[in-house]
């Protein structure tokens, strides 16, 4: 079992929120930009490796009890979708890495495997 | 399918309020988990409550969502004030989709909001004018 705090400390991601339990359980990976496809496949527990930061991205993640949201490459997060997910309780990852880079990690982790 | 209406709310939805789409769904699915609705269902419920709030936001000029929690059933009616779906077998396939460019860039408008809607109700109804669309969707618990 790997948790959002393993997660973190393995990927060296940076956490934008407050919210979230450290001791979440990742039970798998998705990596998806369209928001109605991940609405379809998405499965509790999943971290989800997306370049959207609007603020339907932690709606998403809400209604499907995702583990985390992990931001690749940087990419910038509105402050308005940051104070959302620290409501909802979704905690949001950054990371430098890109997207392809951070699903091979998450798979070494066994992740999903 | 008769069945007692035990609880009953209406949620509202404004046109183009991406700020606050999903807020009425993550309403419904607080509510279902509260009254110990089975985690199945009630994701199916999430996501085709999403998909329609979504679809009233982006291409209606906002309406109405309500929950009717039954004994046996639970139907969520999403009904808005227009401008209609033209041809709606044709919204209905997967991978059709009006929304425009600005839309599409937020990662929306990829045509399956209304088969998603389809793939998750046990029962789906949809009827449509310039004067507004109503879809009906039915879970049975």
């Amino acid at each position: 079992m790997t948790t959002i705090k393993q997660l973190e400390e393995k990927l060296e991601l940076k956490k934008l929120t407050d919210g979230g339990e450290a001791g979440t359980e990742v039970k798998d990976g998705c990596v998806c930009d369209l928001l109605s496809w991940v609405m379809a496949r998405g499965e509790e527990g999943m971290a989800w490796v997306t370049v959207q930061t609007h603020l339907n991205v932690i709606a998403v993640a809400c209604l499907h009890d995702f583990a985390c949201i992990i931001i690749p490459e940087n990419i910038e997060v509105p402050q308005s979708t940051i104070d959302k997910s620290n409501e909802e309780g979704i905690t949001i990852f950054s990371s430098p890495k890109t997207s392809y880079k951070l699903c091979c990690e998450m798979y070494d982790l066994g992740i999903g495997k | 399918m008769n069945d007692n209406v035990l609880y009953t709310r209406v949620y509202e939805v404004h046109k183009e309020d991406f700020a606050a789409a999903g807020e009425a769904s993550a309403r419904v699915k607080r509510k279902l988990k509260q009254i110990g609705i089975d985690a199945a269902i009630i994701r199916k419920i999430a996501i085709a409550s999403y998909e329609a709030e979504i679809n009233m936001i982006i291409h209606s000029y906002g309406g109405t969502m309500t929950i009717n929690i039954g004994e046996s059933s639970i139907v969520i009616i999403c009904a808005d004030t227009g401008p209609g779906i033209p041809d709606v077998e044709l919204a209905m396939k997967e991978g059709y989709s009006t929304a425009p460019q600005n839309i599409r860039e937020m990662g929306f408008g990829a045509g399956m909001g209304l088969s998603n809607i389809n793939r998750n109700s046990d029962n789906m109804s949809i009827t449509s004018s310039p004067e507004g669309t109503t879809i009906r969707m039915e879970f049975e618990t």
